[in-house]
């Protein structure tokens, strides 16, 4: 009889209610069972159940991942809901990039959580062997009359700055959204781009049996113990904020030291594998790394560096203690890597090997405490094909619009929204220079980064829509994924690649399921028809408050390449003089705007995207910029047209006004002023290349709108001019713009 | 002329001051390790900015007893050049190389923005390219700039002209909006006694190359060049 693992002295066996208690269901308790041929060690059970977590396995939305297109001749490499994905820039670079969710742990503690949520995407970056250039961020809170969202912004922007700033990871994108049905469950979406050299990046597949494992970073604590299983994939109710204990707590400063250790370790070639300890820490890296190996792994726990004495295997396996990393080090090279992390003052010790079969066995105090095939743990969690159904919904009645203002009192009140105004209060807290790549950092459509030594560049942006989604889940996700193209198109880049993370509610109910899976089919055919791989994402369920589940929120980032990075444009108009053009695939509507939120609910339904069209659009824009003729172009988001061409006069170092007077004739002005959809850009142009920019988009609408003007005043002629007051709009852009920019700083009484 | 630029763990604008310097200027810069003592025969010695140490303890406080500031202490005794950029600045009036302190920015929060300082001596080594006057447009970003110093030292730093830049806003002149983070006098960057030692909040590194949005930080590290010929 071989050696059996040991319960600690004291524990009580495990039993289905054990099992239960930690978020395992009966049938998934059965498995495990059968798996080991007998009933797990309490520590074994905890080690199962963050591994089968829905946060750590994709148990509900895997088999979905599957259908979404995840390659292009740039791809190097693709893992949706696995790894962060890599796309070939040229020249000798690939980005490494991801977006992850941290939205529970900063609902219950904000600052705290969202610092942790920068850390594990940076971690997922470098893990690659990948510098960490970029962050974006996007965030979803309630209501800012709410009495929470003070609380809750003020947390999440204060750690994204205190993690991001500290680490020396520009912040150089984001958006910042406020909507009552994010009361109760805010979304905290952080994403990460690196650079590394083509032929360069490390694998997380353990090799070479014998090959000592390495813990290096951080020692283990208590904290985090169940972030992923019970925090993460349950949902929200009375009790959540006695769940503020798994939160993990970061440590931005130990964070630096570990890159750079981490990407000096890496130069001497020693490291044979590499993954951080993020969800479910030392369980899932090890067990992981071995899987993709095809190798056994065995782990001393004696040898883990911890912060206390009195941790059992089940804390040091389950802690999510922040900034750690395990890696497997070629046999005999160990202390080429140690050294480096003593220059850097970090823990690194050997605290295991790679072994023969496909056990994951754990020692601690001389005695076997956890003995389990590999593959049970890393891949052979249970898979559900959920069941999902549209909800059937009585037809709503079309509700008239209220109380709507005319043309310029609607532009005051939407350049004083929080959704439209501008998020300075936010961005001004993140340093957006460090790294010296940032031409164009956060407030414009996309961010553009340069990369040294090479024309090339990048844009980025991350975009979601979950009003769009909410009226319909598949054309939302097809709008957000064609908005963030054309947002990096803007700029100048060619969108190559996405990462994405799915904010829904809980997979259990059919009707949350069916959002997904639309979501899924929407960002398959907008990935696929506009040409941009997803090569990494993540899934995040279970947001929800005692039933009611947040909007279906895809958040969708997108990385943008420029061959030619001088070539890039903003979204600002340069010149009076210049002729500005309205481009635009379809004419756009209110359905699920800022205006229609503010004024009235007046669209059930959203037009259909032609996505041959917004290709067109796309191609056009990229097409325009490279040739040179663009001077300026702006996409129209929230607000509609009328923001857009506001924001496009707020230079702050120039005065600059616009005269409209070509808008077309139609027959719902206020839609052409306020709707946000499908496709609409402002651009300005050298008045001698107007025509030449209309023909670069034969088929869509281009057209002669008006001009920019050195008299700082926006005015715009539209069909509902009166004849007593003049123009629809004429305001002062000085005047438009203290509005925008107050709108957040007012709110929260504070100093600008 | 050479230049040493300091890694502290938790320095973070190293790298970017070393580009500015070699890759820009064309500059002879190479880095120097916190542990270790010697300058490496630097003409001048840059503590760059970052959160050395975390800076969980007031800012500067711990980077001040690194190995390698005795010799920068030393190294200043006898005349040399060192300039210290945001947290070096915090780490050069820690050391008490450079008088007062900072402390937090009177909105409590980080600040991150372009802004505009006045040369209000241009008769200094540090200064010498600009003139009396000028404005650079140059990045700001801290949470802990708030520049205070007693009264009495203050009229001292004032007549000897020790104040080097001052916060401004784009017609050059003082005001309450100008002043993001709240400095005493919108005090920006300050020299000591001897004029050899520079301190500033404002990031001249990440004002050197237009594509990122101005040059102006150029003017400073030419009038050291110019100083040291």
């Amino acid at each position: 009889m071989s050696e059996q693992p040991v319960p600690m002295p004291g524990e009580r066996p495990v039993d289905l209610v054990a099992a239960n208690a930690h978020g395992l269901t009966a049938d998934e308790y059965r498995v495990i069972e059968r798996t080991l041929g007998r009933a797990p060690t309490l520590t074994e059970l905890g080690v199962f159940s963050v591994m089968w977590s829905e946060h750590c396995s994709y148990k509900s939305s895997r088999r979905h991942l599957r259908r979404l297109p995840s390659r292009s001749e740039l791809v190097v490499q693709a893992g949706p809901g696995e790894n962060a994905g890599a796309i070939d820039l040229g020249d000798g670079w690939v980005a490494v990039f991801k977006i992850e969710s941290h939205n529970h742990p900063s609902f219950v503690e904000p600052h705290q959580g969202a610092a942790t949520g920068v850390g594990g995407i940076l971690r997922d970056i470098f893990t690659m062997g990948a510098r960490p250039i970029a962050s974006m961020d996007s965030l979803k809170f309630g209501s800012l009359d709410h009495p929470r969202t003070r609380y809750l912004l003020g947390g999440v922007v204060g750690g994204i700055g205190g993690y991001g700033n500290c680490v020396g990871v520009p912040t150089v994108a984001g958006e910042v959204m406020f909507d009552e049905h994010y009361n109760a469950n805010i979304l905290v979406n952080a994403f990460c781009l690196g650079l590394a050299r083509k032929g360069e990046l490390l694998s997380a597949r353990a090799r070479g049996v014998g090959n000592p494992v390495i813990y290096v970073g951080s020692a283990t604590g208590r904290d985090g113990i169940h972030g992923a299983s019970l925090l993460a994939s349950a949902e929200f109710d009375a009790s959540s904020e006695a769940k503020r204990p798994t939160v993990q707590v970061g440590d931005p400063f130990t964070e630096k030291l570990l890159i750079e250790a981490c990407l000096e370790a890496m130069r001497t070639g020693a490291i044979v594998a590499i993954q951080d300890m993020g969800a479910a820490g030392l369980t899932s890296s090890s067990s992981e790394m071995a899987a993709r190996g095809g190798v056994g792994i065995e782990l001393d726990l004696d040898q883990v560096p911890r912060r206390e004495p009195g941790l059992t295997p089940y804390e040091i396996l389950l802690s999510e203690s922040q900034e750690r990393m395990l890696i497997v080090c070629e046999r005999g090279r160990e202390s080429d890597l140690t050294s480096v992390f003593e220059k850097w003052d970090l823990h690194a010790a050997v605290i295991g090997q790679v072994t023969e079969g496909d056990r994951w066995r754990v020692r601690f105090g001389g005695k076997l405490v956890a003995d389990i095939p590999v593959r049970a743990l890393a891949d052979e969690a249970p898979l559900y094909d959920r069941p999902a159904a549209e909800p059937r919904r009585a037809p709503l009645p079309r509700s008239a619009l209220r109380d709507v203002p005319a043309p310029r009192e609607a532009l005051r009140r939407l350049l004083d929204s929080p959704n439209v105004a501008s998020k300075r209060w936010v961005y001004r807290q993140y340093d957006s220079y460090v790294l010296s790549n940032t031409i164009a950092g956060p407030g414009g459509d996309a961010a553009v980064l340069r990369i040294k030594g090479s024309r090339r560049g990048l844009a980025l942006k991350v975009d979601s829509n979950p009003r769009a989604c909410a009226i319909d889940p598949y054309l939302g996700t097809v709008a957000t994924v064609v908005e963030a193209a054309r947002n990096v198109a803007c700029t100048g880049a060619h969108p190559v690649g996405i990462t994405n993370c799915l904010n829904y509610g809980n997979p259990e109910r059919p009707e949350i399921m069916w959002q997904f899976i639309r979501g899924i089919e929407g960002l398959r055919d907008a990935a696929l028809a506009l040409g941009t791989p997803v090569v990494s994402g993540n899934v995040s369920f279970y947001n929800e408050t005692e039933g009611r589940a947040i909007p279906p929120t895809p958040t969708i980032a997108m990385l943008g390449l420029f061959t030619d990075v001088a070539r890039q444009v903003g979204s600002l108009f340069r010149r009076p003089g210049d002729t500005i053009l309205l481009l635009r695939t379809a004419p756009p509507s209110l359905a699920g705007s800022e205006f229609a939120a503010l004024f009235g609910d007046a669209a059930r339904s959203l037009a259909p995207i032609d996505l041959a069209r917004e290709n067109a659009l796309i191609r056009g824009l990229v097409a325009g910029a490279e040739r040179g003729l663009i001077r300026s172009a702006h996409d129209v988001s929230e607000g509609g047209l009328g923001v857009a061409l506001a924001e496009a006069c707020f230079d702050p170092d120039a005065v600059m006004g616009a005269q409209i007077d070509g808008l077309p004739a139609s027959t719902d002005a206020l839609a052409d002023l306020f709707g946000e959809g499908p496709s609409t850009v402002v651009l300005s142009v050298a008045p001698e290349n107007a025509a030449r920019v209309t023909e670069l988009f034969s088929g869509l609408e281009c057209r002669v709108i008006g001009r920019v003007t050195s008299d700082p005043r926006l005015r715009i002629a539209s069909a509902m001019d009166e004849p007593a007051t003049g123009p629809a709009i004429g305001e002062d852009v000085g005047e438009l713009r203290r509005i925008y920019e107050q709108a957040i700083p007012r709110r929260l009484g504070g100093h600008d | 002329m050479k230049w040493g630029v300091i890694t502290f763990p938790g320095s973070l604008d190293d790298g970017d001051a070393l580009y500015a310097l070699r890759d820009v200027m064309g500059q002879d810069a190479f880095p120097l390790w916190h542990k270790d003592e010697s300058l490496r025969g630097a003409d001048c010695v840059v503590l760059p900015g970052g959160f050395s140490y975390g800076d969980y303890l007031r800012c500067g406080a711990i980077a001040r007893f690194a190995p390698i500031m005795k010799s920068v202490a030393r190294f200043a005794a006898g005349g040399g050049f060192v300039m210290g950029i945001c947290n070096g600045f915090q780490v050069l009036c820690e050391a008490h190389l450079l008088p007062g302190a900072l402390t937090r920015n009177r909105t409590l929060s980080f600040i991150c923005e372009r802004v505009y300082v006045r040369v209000d001596n241009a008769a200094t080594p540090f200064t010498r390219a600009a003139r009396r006057g000028d404005l650079l447009r140059l990045p700001i970003k801290h949470g802990d700039g708030l520049f205070v110093a007693p009264e009495a030292e203050l009229r001292q730093m004032e007549e000897r002209g020790q104040v080097l830049l001052r916060y401004v806003d784009a017609n050059g002149a003082e005001s309450d909006q100008a002043n993001l983070n709240g400095s005493t006098r919108a005090i920006a960057g300050v020299a000591n006694e001897r004029f050899n030692v520079f301190g500033l909040m404002p990031h001249p590194e990440h004002a050197v190359e237009p594509m990122l949005g101005g040059e102006d930080g150029l003017t400073l590290f030419r009038s050291i060049m110019e100083s040291l010929g």
